[in-house]
């Protein structure tokens, strides 16, 4: 059977248009293989399910800039927690949260380094232990491997600063948007420098705990993959005025934590 | 099917081994901007398997004893094309081959100047830079260009920390090693005898600008280069000669709006996906291949700036 033949056609063209966002065929199917796979490793005898509109993910079709890919996550009901995997990054787990009393979990902003061109895959865990899975493909290369830049002796310089930023405006029992920022390099272990043949070792944000007022905003657990100088914008509920307190702990075991007020300390 | 003629074989034949030859290299051509120096006139487009990433203005200064390199090329064969440019206008010995900064469009010529056993004249921090980034260029051109087409990682063998002059014989050029600008091992040229600064891609005209440094760092560097004396400029990309400092307007107002607009957007709580679509706009109809670049530049110039 050859090329000539019409039933191949159809068959091909039906492909392209229930996969549109691929190259081709063949890529899709190695991408759909690479997905049951990390599937079975990470939700061992677990089902995956379609989104159905519980989570949408979104991140630029083609990045900007491999280092530092921006990506926001959509739930539309109060999930437990969400899974972020990069499908063909080196280490592909880029990130588990799981939401905590305190936590308004409808919006999760997050910067990651992409490799390859790669399938994204935000697996939302239902309060009831259901998995639903949200893709999105991404153009982009050499986000790991990619050199150090100026960035990240910045941010060596600084390491563990960090910064609040609420967004919009506190009213007690709310829901509200904050920004979360910490100064670190997140050295992933895989630039190498080429005089000396040794790779800059890993050096990165393991995990992250934000509490309001004593009570769980989240819990993180990172890899390699987050960005330079890690950015989160997530949700909470403060039911009160009061603080909110980020302990994060890196790869080697350095403990980084402040605390800030909200709704932040009036000018003058 | 039917089987190929014999003809069809053998043009098919010839049309390989001409694709294998290795090209030899072309003079090409070049403006003397002032007396005694010569550069080519980069196209503003992106490295292609076409264009051999001859994308830069790279060229050279001719002294009394001898020549220096302002940048040797985008690919090994920029950097054959231009020293056989060099053996046409003159005999004299090349000493030295500057390396303005680590990007591949301006330096991966380098290994065609190997046999003159030059200097290869680099800022202090070049070395750092190459090392990180070196083979990861390499092995993106190559991917363009085609296997073995994109020449060796050339280190510099005179480091430039501060300033330091290069005498080419009566024609004494200064060298001097930038703070993190258009990227973290900028340097300029300033030939005093023609008040000539070449500024490489410190100094963009017409193409977009890119930033892979420091947004503030480039605007200081570019107000300090303002007041050195120089009458006209060589930029990295662009038309080679232009009136200095007159024509920074142009960048000065581009990097303004860049930092401007970021701010604004960063106090706005804009985040950095949405901010990358918006700043800088106004400048859209004055760059050339402003869209490949002005997101990149808006995600530098915001992960600088938030940290304010």
């Amino acid at each position: 059977m050859g090329l000539n033949n019409p039933r191949v056609w159809v068959g091909v063209l039906l492909l392209a248009a229930l996969q549109p966002a691929f190259a081709d065929d063949e890529d899709a199917q190695e991408r759909g293989a690479r997905w049951k796979q990390l599937q079975e490793s990470i939700f061992p005898k677990r089902e995956v399910l379609d989104s159905g509109g519980i989570i949408t993910v979104d991140a630029p079709p083609r990045a900007l800039d491999a280092a530092l890919v921006p990506v926001e996550l959509h739930m539309s009901s109060p999930v437990k927690g969400i899974y972020l995997i990069i499908d063909d990054n080196p280490a592909p787990m880029a990130a588990h949260f799981v939401f905590g009393p305190k936590a308004d979990p409808h919006d999760l902003k997050l910067r990651v380094r992409v490799n390859a061109y790669t399938n994204i895959h935000a697996v939302a865990e239902t309060q009831d232990g259901k998995l639903h899975a949200a893709t999105k493909f991404v153009k982009a290369a050499g986000g790991c491997s990619a050199p150090a830049g100026s960035d990240d002796a910045a941010a060596m310089a600084d390491m563990g600063r960090m910064k609040l930023r609420l967004l919009g405006d506190f009213n007690a029992g709310k829901p509200m948007q904050a920004q979360l920022m910490i100064r670190h390099p997140n050295f992933n272990g895989m630039q190498m420098n080429q005089i000396t043949r040794m790779y800059t070792p890993a050096r990165f944000i393991r995990t992250i705990d934000a509490t309001y007022n004593g009570g769980q905003v989240f819990h993180l657990d990172a890899d390699i993959s987050l960005a330079t100088d890690p950015v989160i914008t997530f949700g909470f509920v403060p039911h009160e005025k009061g603080q909110m307190t980020v302990v994060a702990q890196d790869s080697s075991d350095a403990k980084f934590d402040h605390s800030f007020d909200v709704p932040g300390t009036p000018a003058g | 099917m039917n089987p190929l003629s014999r003809r069809d074989v053998l043009i098919g034949a010839s049309a390989c081994l001409i694709a294998g030859r290795t090209r030899a290299a072309q003079v090409f051509k070049t403006d003397e901007v002032a007396p005694g120096i010569h550069f080519r006139r980069g196209v503003d487009e992106d490295a292609t398997s076409s264009n051999n990433d001859a994308i830069a203005n790279i060229g050279f200064i001719v002294g009394r004893e001898a020549v220096a390199v302002i940048d040797p090329g985008g690919s090994l064969l920029d950097g054959q094309n231009l020293r056989a440019t060099i053996r046409q206008t003159t005999k004299l010995p090349i000493r030295y081959v500057v390396l303005s900064h680590v990007h591949p469009d301006h330096i991966f010529g380098a290994g065609a100047f190997l046999e003159d056993k030059p200097q290869f004249v680099g800022h202090a921090l070049l070395p750092n830079a190459l090392a990180q980034r070196g083979e990861f260029y390499r092995g993106n051109l190559e991917k363009i260009l085609g296997q073995g087409k994109a020449g060796p990682v050339i280190q510099p063998t005179l480091l430039v920390k501060d300033q330091t002059q290069i005498d080419l014989g009566g024609r004494i050029l200064k060298v001097t090693a930038h703070g993190i600008a258009h990227t973290d091992c900028d340097l300029s040229v300033l030939d005093s005898q023609t008040s000539t600064l070449m500024l490489s891609d410190l100094l963009f005209v017409e193409r977009v600008p890119s930033l892979d440094g420091s947004l503030k760092g480039w605007l200081a560097v570019l107000a300090k280069l303002k007041t050195v004396g120089a009458r006209r400029a060589v930029p990295g990309h662009g038309p080679t000669g232009v009136d200095w400092p007159y024509v920074s307007r142009d960048l000065e107002r581009y990097l303004g709006a860049l930092l401007t607009e970021t701010r604004q957007a960063i106090a706005k709580g804009v985040d950095i996906a949405q901010a990358a679509k918006t700043v800088a706009l106004s400048e859209r109809d004055k760059w050339k291949l402003f869209d490949d670049y002005n997101g990149h530049n808006v995600t530098r110039a915001y992960k600088e700036l938030e940290w304010d």
